[in-house]
């Protein structure tokens, strides 16, 4: 029976290992009960596109060669971040091009490369999945994952299987956030107007929570809600899928203490 | 023209203070971005022609000396006269030579972008020349002394209470009571005092959203009427014109037709779409005396071979500013320089240079909205990411971020040491911001806390994490369940 399983490395992506290890964790608990071996490459660090996207692209493929070598052998590498997989899907090949065999592994790479949501539902057929979430909830489609990566209608189907869980879409779903990596930091009065805009949306809408596939934007948005005094609770969409909401309260709110 | 891109930062930071501003932009985009959805969902085959449009202009960059040449001589054929100009100086000189020959006194124009860049207008006024700008949007941006802050609706920042101030303001023989309730109104007003410039003028100069090569047409886009009059009433016409506007065919043009008003304002077609070929023949009952295309390269043929030549397909349709949530944030005089939003961050330091408009490729959060409304599939964010990449070979970018970079870097390809490192500053922070889940402020992220929380780390990293339940439930014990 093992043999049939397909083995997936877990890309945990650099945010979610320093700042929410419990979306890694979904990951996990979704991927095996799809019926994948999961394992954690070690030599794993970051996917490099702050680099890449800096134009620092030396250091970018340095990082990237590093990424070949950690998930080469897997039958799939899959990531719970629609922005960290397309930089390994559509962009890492690129930064080899000069080298025909890296290239090569590159594109043998890319072509095993999934974002989470996209791999439980287009590869392993997955339909729906054992939790419950009673809450309104919105769904922001993070920009690379939605025009990278084709994310659309696959995290809207296995939601619309968690019980108790209603969704609510806001008028402009598909509008960046503002996050945009370093963008963010450079430019963060436009940042800050952009994930305005964002959050008086998912307000209009009336929902308790907000999900998204991306911690970038996630982060972003928290920050601007709970800047605003809004009770709105933001969680990565795996930790929904995964019934792990009780493992780790919303981004940016604080534990409950215990009694 | 000058450029203030250098001061974008600020140019943005006083854009989202300007309530008038972020009015216009509320009122706008909106509508533009609905009519496009509204347009292509309409047409089946819209994809299909995107990827048609692509291959015509690939096409013709890849042969655009054999274009330009087919181009010139068809347009002799038919008794007009092609001017080379490699520069902006070139072309002014070859402008204002043509008008004094003509005698003229006064120009009437067409909306055209190039003209904007070049610096006609100011170079025709020095020179003695009064050029009128017949388009409404250029009209009023003329009067208000401003530069346009859209590719195709120049006055994009503009509200209607603008038009009728400017109006009552310039307009000096305007009935006190005249009453400006609709556009409509606007409307009358502007072409009430333009007629008579049309029919004084000795010299019409307009763009050209084509040059057809097998013909040696030049073509125009408008919705006014005004482009027309403008071209056909004087005794000289002008048709301005950048290298790479040149298609090989007829149908090459027509086909490219059907993607552009429909990704611009989302009309299935503009209200005039106008072909000029030579000037008026014998026989003719209108039309120019004489038909000049000035020809200008001004750093196109420089992007020719380079990782930007693709931008050479740009037919100025102004859909990626229209869908960009930057563009809709700061506006386009933000952009400091003639091509604003996205088209303008990859097009801007190709002409001005990288280090004037370094900001430009830089602010874009790289969510490819662009690329998505693109009628021939220009890879924007791509290619911003290429200047990026200039800007770093060239030590452009702001010290601190490449002290940062630096620093992330050197961990990234540390493994071990990069474990450990995002070990102890993720239990610090978790440790700090347990009490409250999240930082108003935190030193050195001021640009993140300016204008939210940082929302606080776990505590433990997934590695260590991992680590732990590793050991206590070893890997060979999981798969067994």
């Amino acid at each position: 029976m093992l043999q049939t399983r397909p083995r997936v490395a877990l890309f945990v992506t650099c945010l979610v290992d320093l700042h929410r290890p419990t979306i890694g964790f979904a990951a996990i608990k979704l991927l095996e009960q799809a019926g994948c071996q999961v394992e954690v490459p070690r030599a794993q660090t970051c996917c490099g596109q702050p680099a890449y996207n800096s134009g620092d692209r030396a250091t970018a493929r340095e990082i990237a060669y590093q990424v070949i070598e950690a998930f080469s052998g897997y039958d799939y590498v899959v990531v719970p971040s629609g922005s960290c997989g397309g930089m390994i899907k559509h962009h890492l090949p690129h930064l080899f091009d000069d080298d025909p065999n890296l290239r090569a592994r590159a594109e043998l790479l890319s072509g095993r490369t999934y974002e989470l949501i996209g791999f439980l539902a287009d590869v392993m057929g997955v339909e729906t999945v054992p939790a419950s979430y009673p809450g309104v909830v919105t769904y922001h489609d993070s920009c690379s994952g939605l025009r990278e990566l084709g994310l659309k209608a696959q995290p809207r189907a296995l939601l619309a299987g968690v019980e108790g869980l209603e969704l609510r879409e806001m008028v402009e779903p598909e509008v960046c956030c503002g996050f945009g990596g370093t963008f963010c930091v450079k430019y963060p009065e436009i940042s800050t107007r952009m994930v305005s805009d964002k959050a008086a949306d998912v307000a209009a809408t009336g929902a308790d929570t907000l999900l998204a596939g991306d911690l970038g934007c996630l982060l972003n948005m928290a920050g601007r809600l709970s800047r605003q005094g809004s009770a709105v609770r933001v969680r990565h969409v795996a930790e929904v899928l995964a019934d792990m909401t009780a493992d780790v309260p919303p981004i940016g709110q604080a534990r409950a203490p215990r009694l | 023209m000058l450029t203030t891109s250098p001061e974008f930062k600020t140019n943005a930071h006083n854009a989202l203070a300007d309530a008038g501003l972020q009015k216009a932009l509320a009122f706008s985009k909106p509508q533009f971005m609905a009519r496009r959805s509204a347009a292509v969902a309409n047409l089946p085959e819209f994809e299909s022609l995107r990827d048609i449009g692509r291959d015509i202009k690939n096409h013709a960059l890849a042969n655009l000396d054999f274009y330009l040449e087919t181009f010139e001589d068809n347009v002799q054929r038919a008794g007009g006269h092609v001017h080379w100009c490699s520069t902006a100086d070139d072309a002014r000189a070859a402008v204002l030579e043509i008008c004094r020959k003509a005698d003229a006194r006064t120009v009437t124009k067409g909306k055209s972008m190039i003209s904007e860049e070049l610096g006609i207008n100011a170079h025709l006024e020095a020179n003695g020349i009064a050029p009128i700008e017949t388009d409404l949007g250029e009209y009023i941006i003329q009067l208000r002394h401003e530069t346009p802050s859209h590719i195709i609706a120049p006055a994009f920042h503009l509200n209607r209470e603008d038009w009728e101030a400017q109006f009552r303001l310039s307009h000096t023989d305007l009935p006190v009571d005249r009453v400006f309730a609709e556009r409509r109104d606007i409307l009358t007003e502007a072409r009430g005092k333009l007629r008579e410039k049309f029919l004084a003028a000795d010299v019409g100069i307009t763009g050209a959203n084509f040059l057809i090569a097998e013909t040696g047409s030049s073509v125009i886009v408008t919705n006014e009427g005004n482009g027309d009059l403008t071209q056909t009433l004087p005794r000289v016409h002008i048709a301005l014109a950048s290298v790479e506007k040149v298609v090989p065919t007829l149908e090459d043009a027509t086909s490219l037709l059907r993607i552009l008003a429909r990704s611009a304002t989302g009309q299935d077609f503009s209200v005039y779409t106008t072909f000029s070929t030579g000037g008026r023949r014998a026989g003719d009952l209108d039309g120019p005396q004489e038909y000049h295309v000035v020809i200008v390269d001004a750093g196109r043929s420089a992007m020719m071979g380079t990782e930007f030549q693709e931008m050479l397909r740009c037919i100025r349709c102004a859909a990626c500013m229209n869908h960009c949530p930057v563009y809709g944030a700061v506006g386009g005089h933000a952009y400091g320089w003639v091509y604003p939003g996205p088209m303008g961050s990859v097009l801007t330091p190709s002409l001005i240079g990288v280090d004037k408009a370094g900001h430009l490729p830089n602010a874009s959060t790289f969510c490819g909205k662009c690329e998505s409304v693109c009628p021939v599939k220009i890879p924007l964010p791509k290619m911003m990411r290429h200047w990026r990449e200039r800007e770093f070979e060239r030590h452009l970018q702001p010290g601190g971020i490449r002290t940062n970079l630096a620093l992330w870097a050197y961990f990234a390809r540390r493994p071990g040491l990069y474990r450990l490192a995002t070990r102890m500053g993720a239990a610090a922070m978790g440790l700090m911001g347990r009490r409250r889940g999240r930082f108003s402020s935190l030193p050195l992220a001021g640009g993140w806390t300016a204008g939210r929380d940082l929302p606080a780390p776990e505590g433990d990293t997934f590695f260590a994490r991992y680590a732990r339940e590793q050991r206590a439930s070893p890997v060979a014990e999981r798969q067994a369940k």
